[in-house]
């Protein structure tokens, strides 16, 4: 019964993370940005969708739409705001451009923490679900809306997956993860490319962070650790890889889950860190990544 | 002639940070205790990020190391103060020689994500055995420095001064030399005949003995020692954004960069709630638009 509960609560969770990493992942492959305001794009996400649905009366439909455009637009934001900037100066020496790229989308991060918290304030919010109520599967209570999160997050990353693979913008989104430089020799825009990665991105989290807004609800002091579990998840499966970033987010979710029905919630995350350090010490370039 | 005359506003500047007190209230002076053991971890930190080439995103494990052995010592043992800074400066040492063995083998993300992690390990654990560390509570602690602002005040910056040139005479020394091209370009460093790994692995030691001693004296000031005033990520974030703030690879701008956030976050109080907000924006735009920081500001270009 309990095996059965952690495998059903275990499915749910790890396809939320897969989505909120997969994002993550692609922007750090195909333009080596690591963005640390990754938490904030969600979390606002979240936010938006409960107060639309709510007080703008936009209905549970609306509000998970306008979330989800609200994450679009703040990728846009951090992008043509702070990546972009950084990446273009003249001043910043090449060599350093990571540590500011990862210092300015912090301060964002942090920046977009405290206008959420100063407008919203930071209690939990919960977002309306999608599909209320509960079914029983084999004899477990199991929400309806944790059923709808698996299937969102898994056709949001068979979508990823039909672009990426089965048009032609997405294959020169691939192209640019392998080599940037031979894409613009053929003629493609690489700001364009850009672009299209920060939409692709911005999506994903703005989905990710509504379905965690429904899942668990969130609070403008998640921030932190939804930044954080997004960058221990995409190390583990390897950077700038998908599949690996997916087999991660499985790792991460079963192992959180296990922790938290066998031992304690309050040690949910102490199993993951530890497998971090081993496999960062052990295999640095991550469960799939290559090297 | 740059040299002497920048040297002579530094002096200029302690001066009037030694003759501070005459006219302040003790409020302010506590403020600026604070400031001086957050500038001394940022200086520390900027001498591995700056000098050493390592981006460590986990100052305050450092820190928190150092603060939380002094702490529980001085608790459980009654230690004597100046035993408990060593202890908690030669605990603090441990613990960079732990992140310095991943450091020498990881590069870029990789090794940030080791520092991250370590973080929240040291955090996971202060808070899972909070029946011995007092967990999110913090722990009180019977000693402390002094219950004289001024007294503590002289402490801080007394100890921010003497860190401040032992690290500001080191990076200009030949080691900091070797270590600023062990950064750069480590191969060639290597082929130079200069021991990269020692000259890391000694920097880590420095930055993490100076870091613990800041912790250490930081709780026998604040007479407390809590995961939100040492061992945060927050905490550690503002150490790199002072570093970063005041001019990288400077170390005299950290100092400047910490008492700058501190008192920054003192005068914007009156916006409430907003006043995080505006300091990070702050710091933002000075990254944006003059990445030198304060002091890459005065810098001539090109220099």
């Amino acid at each position: 019964m309990l095996a059965l509960q952690i495998l059903i609560d275990g499915f749910a969770i790890s396809a939320l993370y897969g989505v909120g990493a997969v994002g993550f992942t692609l922007i750090f492959g195909v333009s080596g940005v690591l963005n640390l305001s990754h938490g904030a794009i969600m979390v606002v996400a979240a936010v938006t969708a409960w107060a639309t649905a709510a007080s703008l009366g936009f209905g549970r439909f609306g509000g998970a739409a306008a979330g989800v455009l609200a994450g679009l637009l703040l990728s846009f934001a951090t992008y043509l705001l702070v990546v972009r900037p950084i990446q273009s100066s003249r001043a910043i020496p090449r060599e350093e451009k990571e540590i500011f790229v990862l210092t300015g989308t912090l301060l964002w991060g942090i920046m977009i923490q405290e206008a959420v918290a100063y407008f919203f304030t930071n209690t939990p919010k919960t977002v309306l679900p999608l599909a209320p109520g509960v079914v029983d599967i084999v004899g477990v209570r199991t929400p309806i809306n944790e059923i709808v999160t698996f299937v969102i997050s898994w056709a949001a990353i068979a979508l990823l997956w039909l672009l990426v693979n089965r048009t032609r913008g997405g294959k020169a989104l691939l192209a640019a993860s392998m080599n940037p430089r031979g894409l613009t020799l053929l003629g493609f825009e690489m700001a364009n490319i850009h672009l299209t990665v920060w939409a692709i991105y911005g999506v994903l989290a703005g989905v990710a962070g509504v379905l965690l807004g429904a899942f668990l609800g969130v609070s403008s002091d998640n921030i932190g650790t939804l930044t954080a579990s997004a960058f221990s998840i995409v190390v583990l499966g390897g950077l700038g890889s998908i599949w690996g970033s997916l087999l991660a987010a499985y790792v991460v979710g079963y192992l959180e889950t296990l922790t938290a029905y066998l031992v304690a919630p309050s040690v949910r995350t102490v199993p993951v860190l530890l497998l971090l350090v081993l496999v960062v010490y052990l295999r640095p370039q991550g469960l799939l990544g290559r090297r | 002639m740059l040299r002497s005359r920048n040297a002579w506003l530094a002096m200029a500047a302690l001066l009037a940070l030694y003759l501070l007190p005459i006219w302040v209230s003790g409020y302010v002076l506590g403020l600026l205790t604070v400031a001086y053991y957050y500038a001394v971890a940022a200086m520390a930190w900027d001498l591995l990020f700056g000098f050493a080439g390592e981006v460590n995103f986990g100052p305050s494990f450092l820190v928190g190391l150092g603060a939380y052995t002094a702490a529980l010592l001085n608790h459980y043992q009654g230690t004597p103060i100046w035993l408990c800074l060593i202890a908690g400066a030669a605990m603090a040492v441990a613990g960079g020689v732990v992140l310095a063995v991943p450091a020498l083998r990881l590069r870029g993300p990789y090794f940030g994500l080791v520092t991250l992690v370590a973080v929240l390990l040291l955090q996971n654990m202060i808070v899972l055995f909070a029946g011995f560390t007092g967990g999110e509570i913090g722990m009180d602690i019977p000693d402390v420095l002094s219950i004289d602002d001024h007294t503590n005040y002289w402490y801080a910056l007394g100890f921010m001064t003497i860190s401040g040139a032992l690290l500001f005479g080191l990076s200009r020394s030949t080691a900091g030399l070797i270590l600023q091209a062990s950064g750069q370009d480590a191969t060639e460093a290597a082929a130079l005949g200069f021991n990269v790994a020692k000259h890391k692995m000694a920097a880590f030691c420095i930055s993490a003995l100076f870091s613990g001693l800041a912790g250490a004296m930081l709780v026998f000031y604040l007479g407390t020692a809590s995961v939100g005033t040492v061992v945060d990520i927050a905490v550690g974030v503002q150490f790199i954004i002072a570093a970063v703030l005041g001019g990288r690879r400077t170390i005299i701008g950290a100092a400047i960069g910490s008492i700058f956030l501190i008192v920054a976050g003192e005068v914007l109080r009156p916006l409430g709630e907003l006043s995080t907000f505006a300091v990070s924006a702050i710091a933002l735009l000075v990254i944006l638009f003059f990445p030198g920081g304060f002091l890459g500001a005065l810098r001539p270009r090109g220099g």
